[in-house]
């Protein structure tokens, strides 16, 4: 909600744009012990985990972690290939 | 009468803690509350000066820790309020003399005269820190429209909150309406989104904050200047009021006018 009337205001390229982006990073990293590079660990983890159950697309996995107040939230948005896709892709219709 | 204890924490110094202290205590003595504010930062006492009490000092914090005098040969009354009472820090002693205990003791013997009290916290998250947040039922966290400031609150509103201690309030102190214009200042509504606690006041950059600490007299004594009127409003909500916050940081133009109606609380 406010990223585009932050946008609309021409704030974002501010220097307090800038303070206000790069403190959302930082408090988030600060708040959960949890580092950019950790993240990104963590997500090549459970694209693993995952892939042995389900087939997936590795490069449309998104993990985030979003503020709800003073909680943070970590959000795995993982989508499956349909069957339907899936078998196309392996018989050769 | 039961006092409701309130501390003045920050994280970072020099963000404002000691003047927002002198300045509510100030506030609600005119107002007819009954006040004792503690100077807790041992070592870097402060209180005193800004407060113009400097010159009537005997006793002080550690003194009534250890015994040396009674708690009431420590409370130095301001002749301005009669109401008003300051305890100083021990200068030349170090936080260890003070534990989190004696602060609740000492603060439970206040209790049944007073209606505030006030603690002034030292900066950083060290022993200092959680002496003047043992005994509070209320926390202001003081932060500056800047990084430094407001990470070092998340930090501090995040240990209030491991503590089980609070409720935490925010003053975002320092608002400088020409640099926020300009868009190189973070909007009170920027800081408040990023910590998600409540706001309980914004407090403009005000020259005559340092004239009024050069002379001992905090700026809330005198009503005519905006950064005493917001402090004086922070009082008014500390008691249960409901006060509109200062247009502060109003930007200029069409945009301006329409982000402040979609999101009033850039004020
Ligand atoms: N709203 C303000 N406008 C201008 N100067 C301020 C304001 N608030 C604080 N100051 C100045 O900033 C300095 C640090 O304030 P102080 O209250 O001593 O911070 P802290 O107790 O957090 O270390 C002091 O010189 C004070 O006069
Ligand atoms: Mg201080």
């Amino acid at each position: 909600m406010t990223a585009w009337i932050d946008w609309l205001t021409g704030r974002k390229d501010k220097s307090a744009g800038q303070a206000k982006e790069r403190l959302k990073l930082v408090l988030v990293n600060d708040r959960t012990d949890l580092t950019q590079d950790a993240l990104s660990r963590l997500k090549d983890e459970l694209i693993q985990v995952i892939s042995r159950y389900i087939e997936i697309d590795p490069s449309a996995v998104q993990i985030t972690i979003a503020q709800d107040g003073r909680q943070q939230r970590l959000m795995a948005d993982i989508p499956m290939l349909s069957t339907r896709k899936r078998k196309a892709g392996k018989l050769e219709k | 009468m039961a006092a409701k204890v309130v501390t003045i924490a920050s994280g970072k110094g020099g963000v404002g803690k000691t003047t927002t202290t002198a300045n509510l205590a100030v506030a609600l003595a005119a107002d007819g509350h009954k006040v004792v504010c503690i100077d807790a930062d041992i070592g870097l006492r402060n209180l005193d000066v800004v407060l113009g009490l400097e010159n009537r000092i005997v006793y002080d914090l550690v003194d009534v820790v250890e015994g040396r005098c009674r708690l009431r040969q420590a409370m130095i009354k301001d002749k301005r309020f009669p109401e008003l009472h300051l305890i100083p820090a021990a200068q030349t002693r170090d936080k260890n003399s003070v534990s989190p205990g004696d602060m609740i003791r000492l603060c439970d013997e206040l209790r049944p005269d007073h209606d505030w009290i006030l603690i002034d916290s030292p900066a950083g998250i060290e022993r200092g820190f959680r002496n003047a947040i043992a005994p509070a039922d209320m926390l202001l966290v003081v932060t500056n429209p800047e990084v430094s400031a407001v990470r070092d609150a998340d930090r501090i509103i995040g240990l209030i909150e491991a503590e089980e201690k609070g409720p935490a309030r925010l003053i975002i102190n320092r608002m400088n309406p020409t640099l926020v214009k300009r868009g190189d200042m973070l909007t009170s509504a920027d800081v408040h989104e990023l910590l998600a606690i409540e706001l309980i006041g914004i407090v403009p950059e005000d020259e005559s904050v340092i004239i009024s600490s050069n002379r001992g007299q905090p700026v809330a004594m005198n009503g005519n200047k905006r950064a005493g009127a917001a402090f004086h409003n922070i009082a008014r909500r500390l008691n249960g009021e409901e006060v509109p916050f200062l247009q502060l940081d109003s930007r200029d133009g069409l945009m301006g006018r329409i982000s402040r109606l979609i999101r009033p609380g850039g004020s």
